[in-house]
């Protein structure tokens, strides 16, 4: 990481640490925003929280590591969550599965090599009576069909810019 | 969009309203005698935990709602939240005017938060009339709510792990006691309630517990939100009387033909069409509205294999039974469906289970087997001998 970055990152804590205030409890927002920002939460931002907060770094290390939507591995910019608890599971969520893995060339738990989309599974959104549903960073789709799968990642895509969608000939929504 | 005619009939704030002008031992007995039991699946007496909670001695004391809504199959709590939040805030509101609290958290999991803009909007219209604030309608209270995001785990719908996530810890339960009614978010004395049981003591202040007791059976009284899902014709959320038997829930939503239900998500039982007739409340089928409905060509070994697949991977690995065992059980459940599973095995199986039950720390692990043990019960005459298959355990 270059020097500049690393102190924009650490300002940009430093800030956080500010709005939320310097104690432990503020511990998982700051970590939220983080994640949400930078798609990581990596050493370094570890490091810096734990410092903020006054805590030893094994600390925050032993938070990221616990909750799915935080945890130290970088991210894409678009994760995607498809469910796989029981009534998506009934609901045929295998078969969006496979169009998603053969749409982005990945399977689930890696990130495309752009660092554009990750797969990961989720258990349980609470749309059982609409499943298979899935959510993309925070946005949930339901009903989700193999056919619709291709829709939704252009949908992503759009905001990478144009050039960046499989097909030139997007229709704008 | 789900509709819940009782909540659709309740008139904004006048359960706030009729509580401002009783005393905080007033408004506990009225919960107490409605005999509002949580709606989050563990059913515990809420004017008890409020009356503790008000007895408890501290200058400052915390109103937690859980809508960490984990449970697979529940999702009552998300068409609460869109639909009624001035009812569950009005809830909160109640309870900490019963317990003395200022302070309100709204527990929110990571995977709702689409649901959150909506919430924080509902949050600043009751700052903006004065029904939270500084001086809530000029009756000289104090009380406000902020929401927290969750962060993608199940257990933190356990009310201590819950608190551990707040405070800024991993979310692993706590041993209990001390409960949070005397220790609970950072130390002070905290109520923990379910999104559902706060909307309803609501409703309990605007129309009296006899209203409430009306409905429902001598131990679990009044009416219960149900998510229902899986296989049946009218997947949704709907309301029913405590007491309702499954037969009578399967016939509204059109799942008559249904080999066996899922009551209380995948902690809950697994109920066989030859128990249709048990009644869903509290001295029966316990349950936090969860109903998984399973038609005649489901193998009930996917189910359970879909079940501790969910247990193994959100079990916060800090006592053994619960940590290990999950994997044994969805192991074993492998074994069994590559037909390489003795009758021996799975009695040893059936043993662990009943050990997790009794060994484990909390809810999880203490829950987790019941579906495992219920299917073998229930359906044993499916399980053994299967064709060997290349899916080895």
């Amino acid at each position: 990481m270059l020097m500049t970055e690393r102190e924009f990152l650490a300002a940009e804590i430093q800030s956080l640490a500010n709005k939320y205030g310097r104690s432990r409890t503020s511990l998982v927002p700051i970590l939220q925003e983080v994640k949400r920002k930078y798609h990581k939460i990596d050493s370094y931002a570890m490091q810096v929280t734990a410092d903020l907060l006054g805590i030893h770094p094994v600390e925050v290390n032993s938070v990221v590591s616990f909750y799915a939507f935080l945890g130290d591995r970088p991210q894409g910019q678009y994760v995607i969550r498809l469910c796989r608890t029981i009534s998506c599971a009934m609901a045929e969520k295998d078969r969006v599965m496979r169009q998603l893995e053969n749409d982005l060339g990945i399977s689930f738990g890696q990130t495309t090599p752009d660092g554009k989309f990750t797969l990961e599974w989720a258990n349980c959104i609470g749309m059982c009576d609409q499943g298979p549903a899935l959510l993309v960073n925070e946005r949930v789709f339901t009903r989700v069909t193999p056919e619709s799968v291709h829709a939704i990642l252009e949908e992503c895509r759009r905001a990478f810019g144009q050039h960046a969608t499989e097909r030139k000939e997007v229709h704008l929504a | 969009m789900s509709q819940i005619p009782t909540f659709n009939a309740m008139p904004p704030n006048l359960g706030l309203q009729r509580a401002l002008a009783m005393s905080p031992m007033e408004i506990v007995k009225e919960i107490a005698d409605s005999g509002l039991k949580g709606r989050g699946g563990a059913g515990f007496s809420t004017g008890i935990k409020w009356e503790l909670a008000a007895e408890a001695v501290s200058d400052r004391k915390f109103i937690l709602c859980n809508a960490d809504e984990g449970e697979p199959g529940t999702f009552k709590d998300r068409v609460i939240l869109q639909e009624y939040a001035d009812l569950v805030f009005e809830g909160m509101t109640i309870a900490a005017l019963a317990v003395g609290a200022q302070e309100g958290i709204l527990f929110l999991r990571g995977e709702y938060t689409y649901l959150r803009a909506h919430l924080e909007a509902v949050l600043l219209a009751r700052r903006e009339h004065h029904l939270l604030g500084e001086n809530i309608l000029g009756f000289g209270s104090a009380f406000d709510i902020r929401i927290f995001m969750g962060a993608g785990a199940y257990i933190c719908g356990e009310e201590t792990g819950l608190i551990e996530c707040l405070e800024g810890f991993r979310g692993e339960p706590r041993n209990r006691p001390p409960y949070p009614v005397h220790r609970g978010f950072l130390d002070c004395p905290s109520v923990v309630n379910n999104v559902e049981t706060l909307a309803w003591a609501a409703c309990i202040l605007q129309r009296g517990a006899p209203w409430f007791r009306k409905v429902g059976t001598e131990m679990s009284t009044g009416i219960k939100i149900f998510s229902i899902s899986g296989d049946c014709e009218r997947p949704g959320v709907f309301e029913f009387p405590m007491g309702i038997t499954v037969k009578e829930l399967l016939r509204h939503v059109g799942g008559e033909d249904a080999r066996a239900v899922q009551i209380g998500g995948a902690s809950g039982q697994c109920i066989p069409a030859s128990q249709f007739d048990r009644a869903i409340a509290f001295e029966d089928i316990p349950t936090g509205g969860s109903v998984i409905v399973f038609g005649p060509q489901r193998d009930m070994l996917d189910v359970i294999e879909n079940f501790l697949g969910f247990f193994a991977d959100e079990s916060c690995g800090q006592c053994t039974p619960c940590r290990l065992g999950n994997r044994k059980l969805l192991e074993g459940v492998k074994m069994l469906k590559a037909g390489t599973c003795s009758m021996a095995y799975l009695n040893e199986l059936c043993a662990l289970g009943e050990t997790m039950m009794i060994a484990s720390k909390c809810g999880l692990g203490q829950s987790s087997p019941c579906a495992f043990l219920s299917v073998v019960r229930n359906f044993r005459e499916e399980l053994m001998g299967r064709a060997h298959t290349l899916t080895h355990a």
